[in-house]
């Protein structure tokens, strides 16, 4: 018998696409949702479409102005998912000398530096800093005054 | 083999705190307990300091001026929801895992090679850390004794990064069980420590190397049942543990996957009435009550869901009322239709001596007349129940009102269970 097919559990885990009540007391989930579900008429749930791995998604606030060239404004909802290995591109939550920061992750040649969407502010390259990436940001919720 | 993991969330208070607050990383903290009256969670650096549980908070008071430690209110929301959070990461690494504690769960593996198995334990490690940002320590083994000291190893021992797989006949093996005491064993108490040590068993190395019937003769079943399992021989389930009285978990399938409200509340109450007993029995009080819900992780073509709750209680308790009502409130809150649960529990966190003398100064209890009438009122009950069978007498609903004022001003914010307190970054 080969090693893989003496595996019950799962080596590369599924991501796990489900529902999940914010409100309170969150849960764990682990599972597929069942297919039956596509005809039970329910009312789409924005958590299933979003929150792609429910144990390691975090919701956070911003303000400020650094990002706006990004699509991200003062006082928008983030999701952040620590699952995410993060890749130049991508937007990171990320602890720069103990602070907590939202960046886009880039290379300026070789040098890994984290960018601003906002002229005014210069890039910081991760020479000689102390930096750790708290999350990926999956998506951005921007509410307007209606 | 079947192979049990033990994954136990270093300093577990503190570190949620850390998630959300890099500043306080590698710092002095300290977690308060209910009203700010006393320590109950310490981060190592503050243990170093000499600093221990149940120091009085006001006694550290000149530190936390000075800015030398941080002492926090405790957050027992926040605490609860990471705690799912660990628990969901584990479903993933592993087809069973119950929950022994707000911080510690069993996780069971069928079907590895050994280094197979490592190499995924050391996979779950780093996977909770990075998804949840809890510091997790894992110790694997045959049996849930020894799972539980390869965990001590992981955690003690840095050259095993975290993860220590102990294998029953290795030298390895034979070398962490002759360096731990007995005392470290679980189930192991002082006085088992002394008497055993009359008959020339000193370390947890001699308890595996007794002969198991002599043990039975000589102590109790338990004893040679827990030679057994240093042995590498698993013959203790997790309801047959002793438990460590710090905390009391009562959980039980519900018989049939449900989605029965009254069904699922009349459960846990007899869960929590279940708990407060034993709390009773061993004289000691809760400050924190955690409620969990399952569903079945087998079952893949169900929706799956597998909420968890704690509610602080307004002060330390032995009293079912106050338990129950605080379970029922949680079970309310995490309830969801179109679910069907398979399993749910109650456990009782943080306990502490009923009898402690400074309990009425830190704690802000009840008043003495209020505390004397409950504790008749819980004897008479635990008597009846006693003499003419469990359940005799127990509680209908739970008693209404009992506000829940409590002085929480160093607490931090619930991060991720409430809208209105999510964290907030700067953009600059």
């Amino acid at each position: 018998m080969t090693l893989a097919n003496l595996i019950p559990a799962h080596p590369e885990p599924p991501s796990l696409a489900l529902p999940y009540p914010l409100a309170v007391g969150r849960a764990g989930l682990s599972g597929f949702p069942s297919p039956a579900q596509d005809y039970e008429g329910r009312t789409l749930d924005l958590n299933e479409r979003l929150v792609k791995r429910p144990s390691a998604t975090f919701f956070m606030g911003v303000t400020g102005d650094s990002m706006v060239r990004f699509g991200i404004y003062d006082g928008d909802l983030l999701l952040v998912d620590r699952s995410i290995d993060p890749r130049p591109g991508h937007i990171i939550v990320a602890m720069v000398d103990g602070e907590i920061t939202v960046k886009r992750y880039e290379l300026r040649g070789q040098v890994p530096c984290l960018c601003s969407g906002n002229p005014r502010y210069a890039p910081i390259p991760l020479v000689d800093i102390e930096c750790q990436v708290w999350g990926v940001v999956r998506s951005v919720i921007h509410e307007y005054q209606v | 083999m079947s192979m049990i993991g033990l994954v136990d969330c270093n300093s577990f208070y503190v570190s949620c705190e850390r998630v959300f607050q890099p500043r306080l990383c590698s710092v002095p903290v300290g977690v308060m307990s209910n009203n700010d009256g006393c320590v109950i969670a310490l981060s190592n650096e503050l243990k170093t300091l000499g600093i221990t549980m149940g120091t009085p908070a006001f006694e550290l008071q000149h530190l936390v001026r000075q800015g030398r430690i941080h002492l926090l209110s405790s957050n027992y929301e926040l605490y609860g929801d990471m705690s799912a959070r660990v628990l969901a990461v584990l479903e993933e690494y592993a087809p069973i895992v119950e929950p022994y504690s707000i911080d510690e769960m069993f996780v069971r593996f069928d079907g590895f090679e050994r280094d197979a198995l490592l190499a995924h334990s050391q996979q779950l490690h780093r996977k909770v850390r990075q998804y949840t940002g809890i510091p997790v320590c894992v110790g694997v083994a045959p049996s849930r004794t020894l799972a539980k000291l390869a965990n001590r190893a992981a955690k003690k021992i840095p050259a095993y990064g975290g993860v220590c797989m102990l294998q029953p006949g290795s030298r390895e093996t034979q070398a962490l069980l002759e360096k731990f005491a007995l005392g470290d064993v679980w189930g192991v108490g002082r006085r088992l420590v002394e008497r055993l040590a009359l008959i020339g068993i000193k370390s947890a190395w001699d308890l595996a190397q007794a002969d198991p019937k002599r043990l039975r003769q000589q102590f109790s079943v338990t004893l040679e049942r827990t030679a057994l399992e240093l042995r590498g021989i698993s013959c203790i389930e997790m309801s047959d543990f002793l438990e460590p009285r710090q905390r009391i978990m009562t959980s039980r399938s519900f018989g049939k996957l449900t989605d029965d409200l009254a069904e699922i509340r009349e459960a846990m109450r007899q869960h929590g009435q279940r708990g407060a007993e034993k709390l009773r029995h061993q004289r000691s009080l809760a400050r924190a009550v955690l409620v969990f819900l399952k569903t079945n992780p087998f079952r893949t073509d169900l929706p799956q869901y597998s909420p968890s709750l704690a509610m602080e209680l307004p002060h330390p308790t032995d009293d079912s009322r106050e338990i129950l009502h605080a379970a029922g409130e949680a079970l309310q809150r995490i309830y969801r239709q179109g679910y069907l649960y398979q399993k749910g529990g109650v456990m009782l966190l943080d306990l502490i001596d009923a009898d402690r003398q400074q309990l009425s100064l830190l704690d802000t209890p009840q008043s003495d007349t209020e505390r004397q009438r409950s504790a008749k009122l819980m004897g008479v009950m635990d008597e009846l129940n006693h003499r003419m069978g469990r359940g005799t007498v127990k509680f209908g609903t739970p008693s209404p009102g009992a506000a829940w004022h409590l002085r929480c001003a160093h607490r931090s914010a619930r991060w991720t269970t409430r809208w209105d307190e999510l964290p907030v970054v700067p953009m600059g």
